[in-house]
């Protein structure tokens, strides 16, 4: 089944998402669609799953022209969508889940679900999908809850499959695990639009490539003509630079320093065993380590959130160990922490509330026990304009901003006052690639400075673009310890260390 | 980037066609509902079509229809707005706090003890003293579930309904006391106060009988206060701030411990200037149960409110003149006074449930405008 988008536009009022985009899905085929978050990705694929109808322009499918009004009428004519954000039950199986909203019934109401097993069990064959169709969703791993929604979407005889951000929660084997299929559903003739920021999948996976901007088709083409930046370039719209420009390394002294640091988890497990690291002012250190080996507890410690067990904390020469949040942050400790949307900031309080979430008792912004607004209104705009933050004003909710505009707002915030040292945690979790660039640029200029960086990630590519040092933590220690500026690090080796490898 | 569009980032937002619906054209829609809502309930009752009539013209007679009626009105209104204001602000920090008529209770008693102990001090003294012991009462009694929450995460949902138990059983086994119960009686009912004590009335000298005294001052001053508090000050800060993100307002530094202690602190002593007002004001003396349930339908006027101290003003102005008017009805139209009472809880269930007012009342809605629109 082919499907053609001619000349889609879609407004909401004054705001046009889309503008005249022609793209062609055809069978067989897996179109990467490629767009910053915001340049209207979302929209276009809500306009073709009969969410939104067009504003103007028309769909035709196999060159008929169709009308939908309403995501029952795109599924009937074979169009199905995964979504970014699962719909599933937990305690649902697999089979209901599969078949919920569609179920089969027999007299007295009685649920057939004897042949929709066997249909779920059809469909896991004929794609490799292996999920177990009597097993518990909540019991599954994300990587496996993404293939109930194909399934789902299969079980509904679609022909045309629209994945949005598919692979943004996966992990990098689950990634590998998941474009197999997508490859097996290529190859048994089903359109696959595949919607993405991340560039390295896109040339990966793509037969064809369409990059969108500002709700337009800014350029189209096959991977094998494209090259990651010249793919970046269309979607930021200027020339992304993905080299790291550092100047020359020149630590200072020692700023922060951890002796035989021993943390524990709520559950009384070991998080951090007998830790020592030492972060110097002028350099980046950069923490790789598969996810929960303690790197949270090892950010939570350093910055006042959790108490240590045994050992010490040393920061400018002085025991911080027992020292509060605050007065850290006094000291003049930055804090991005790895989960924006829930400790970052709050999203139903304004930009201009969220800059001074942690300054706000500054002699800059208060007078007494007041809060002088008017002052946080003006430097927050200056923030705004200084951090490139994509807002109408300063009294939008945060919560309304993108995700890479969130995190442009925390690093603001972060790295507008005094700072000696800097924490980030994943940095550039989830942010297409000019946030991350822009971000990237700001963590270094901190060095740069003179601050000291530390940073965690499990973005290993990430880690070694930034860091002056890299230490390897496994099970709660450091097990590896490489010098970038000594020459190129191994990344194979790293990898192997964050396995558990050295230890 | 010039001055100009630096200007542009602090202009500050237009209200919007949604927050004007939010915010009145759905109160009022629910208003009108429970109104009507009430008449049916009266007509299944077998009340004719007249007496309705008639008594939804008391209604509004009772409440603002004469020198009289606003008077009793604002005297209803005083304690109800005092208490939401504070279940506002713990509402904002987080905090469902049950315990206003506890409270109540408790401040009102501690006012009146005060009252009827210093009587020699001249009225500019012992008045405000009595208010303060008041308010400090009401906050020691609410900082009690703060500090059990903070110590050993009780929630304050359990503790302030238990505290509330504790407190209307305290009033009655102090009323009994003999420093306290008034001489000659054998009922629980405690001495009066001093006139020297008491928030003077302010239109005695057109009508003695009009109740209207000066605790409404203080009920501006207080939602000034509270506005001030919630929206000016470092502390409203950090009480929104854990109220909307408790994690967030942890990773910027906040003391989570001491803000709920504060904030159910705050919160009491709003009430016990409710109780306070009410001992001062109006009965002039305790007596079992004079609270009347200003602390629960408090909660109902914090939540109609928005949990904004102008929304509560107007909130408890509204439950004040149901109150008022409600008396009247029933002399009027012989209709039961706990009418009233049904009418009020619907109106915050046509409150809570905005979509119903909607599907009742769509043309006084922007077609569509819950749809999320604009998303990319």
């Amino acid at each position: 089944m082919d499907i053609e988008l001619r000349g889609i536009t879609k407004r909401f009022g004054p705001v046009t998402a889309n503008e005249d985009v022609n793209l062609s899905i055809r069978s067989g085929e897996v179109l990467g669609l490629l767009g910053e978050n915001g340049a209207g990705k979302s929209t276009l694929m809500n306009v073709l799953c009969g969410l939104y109808s067009p504003t103007d322009g028309e769909i035709l499918i196999d060159g008929v022209p169709a009308t939908f009004d309403g995501p029952g009428d795109a599924i009937r004519a074979g169009i199905g969508m995964v979504h970014q954000h699962f719909m599933l039950v937990p305690v649902f199986t697999v089979t209901e889940n599969v078949v919920l909203g569609v179920e089969r019934t027999g007299r007295f109401d009685h649920l057939d679900l004897a042949t929709a097993r066997a249909q779920v069990h059809a469909i896991n064959d004929q794609y490799g999908l292996h999920v177990d169709p009597d097993a518990l969703v909540e019991n599954l791993p994300v990587g496996v809850q993404q293939r109930v929604e194909i399934i789902k979407v299969l079980f509904r005889s679609a022909d045309v499959l629209i994945l949005d951000e598919p692979t943004a929660v996966l992990t990098p084997q689950e990634v590998d695990d998941f474009f197999q299929i997508i490859k097996a559903l290529r190859d048994a003739g089903k359109a696959l639009v595949f919607i993405t920021h991340k560039l390295n999948e896109i040339l990966e996976i793509a037969d064809r490539i369409s990059v969108i901007r500002n709700g337009r088709i800014v350029g189209e083409g096959l991977p094998k003509d494209l090259t990651r930046p010249q793919l970046a370039e269309m979607m930021v719209g200027r020339p992304v630079s993905f080299d790291v420009v550092k100047k020359p390394f020149a630590p200072g002294g020692t700023l922060l320093e951890t002796r035989d640091l021993t943390v524990l988890r709520d559950t009384d497990e070991i998080a951090i065993d007998h830790l020592n690291l030492t972060v110097r002012s002028g350099e980046i250190v950069g923490i790789a380590g598969v996810q929960g080996n303690g790197q949270s507890a090892l950010i939570e410690v350093l910055t006042g959130l959790r108490r240590a067990t045994e050992g010490q904390v040393m920061f400018d020469g002085q025991d911080i160990t027992r020292t509060s949040v605050r007065e850290r942050h006094r000291l003049g400790i930055a804090h991005i922490p790895e989960d924006r949307q829930t400790v970052g900031l709050i999203k139903n309080f304004t930009v201009a509330e969220n800059m001074v979430l942690d300054t706000y008792y500054d002699a800059r912004f208060s007078r007494g026990p007041r809060v002088d607004w008017a002052q946080v209104n003006k430097v927050s705009a200056g923030f705004v304009r200084d951090f490139d933050i994509r807002t109408p004003s300063v009294f939008q909710a945060a919560g309304h901003l993108s995700g890479g505009n969130q995190q442009k707002l925390v690093v603001a915030r972060e790295l507008s006052r005094e700072t000696k040292l800097l924490i980030a945690g994943q940095p550039t979790r989830g942010l297409d690639v000019g946030s991350i660039e822009y971000i990237h640029k700001r963590l270094i200029a901190a060095r740069d400075e003179g601050d000291g960086v530390l940073i965690v990630s499990s973005e290993l590519d990430e880690i070694m673009a930034l860091s002056d040092r890299i230490l390897v933590m496994f099970k709660g220690r450091i097990v590896a310890e490489y010098d970038a500026n000594a020459g190129p690090v191994d990344k194979s080796a790293i990898g192997l260390a964050m396995a558990g490898a050295a230890a | 980037m010039t001055d100009t569009s630096m200007n542009d980032l602090m202009k500050a937002k237009m209200i919007g066609r949604s927050e004007i619906e939010d915010l009145i054209i759905v109160p009022l829609f629910a208003i009108v509902a429970a109104l009507i809502l009430g008449a049916l309930t009266m007509l299944a009752t077998n009340v004719d079509l007249a007496t309705i009539g008639l008594s939804y013209v008391a209604l509004l007679k009772g409440s603002v229809g004469s020198l009289s009626a606003i008077s009793e009105t604002l005297t209803a209104a005083a304690p109800l707005i005092l208490a939401g204001l504070g279940l506002a602000l713990g509402f904002r920090a987080g905090l469902f706090n049950i315990g206003a008529e506890g409270q109540v209770l408790m401040g009102g008693m501690a006012a009146v003890i005060t009252g009827f102990t210093f009587t020699d001090l001249p009225a500019a003294i012992l008045m405000p003293m009595s208010l303060l012991a008041g308010a400090l009462v009401g906050a020691l009694y609410a900082s009690i579930a703060g500090w059990l929450r903070v110590a050993t995460g009780a929630h304050e949902v359990i503790s302030t309904i238990m505290l509330n138990l504790i407190a209307y059983r305290l009033l009655d086994y102090m009323l009994r006391l003999p420093f306290i119960q008034k001489e000659g009686r054998a009922d629980p009912i405690s001495k009066s106060v001093p006139d020297a004590a008491e928030l003077p009335r302010l239109l005695a000298f057109i009508d003695p009988n009009l109740r209207v005294h000066a605790g409404i001052f203080l009920v501006l001053v207080a939602v000034a206060v509270v506005y001030w508090l919630l929206f000016r000050s470092k502390l409203g800060f950090e009480f929104r701030a854990s109220g909307e993100n408790p994690q967030a307002a942890r990773y910027a530094g906040m003391r989570s411990g001491l803000i709920i202690v504060l904030a159910m602190a705050s919160a009491g002593a709003l009430a016990g200037l409710a109780g306070a007002n009410q001992v001062l004001g109006v009965l002039g003396r305790a007596t079992p149960g004079f609270s009347a349930g200003i602390g629960f339908d408090a909660i109902a006027v914090a939540l109609l409110g928005r949990s904004h101290p102008i929304g509560v003003l107007f909130a408890g102005l509204l439950f004040g003149a149901l109150e008022a008017g409600g008396r009247q009805m029933q002399v009027d139209a012989g209709v039961s006074i706990d009418l009233i009472g049904i009418i009020q809880a619907l109106i915050i269930v046509f409150i809570a449930a905005p979509l119903l007012v909607r599907a009742v009342f769509p043309w006084g809605f922007r077609k569509g405008s819950r749809q999320t629109e604009g998303g990319q």
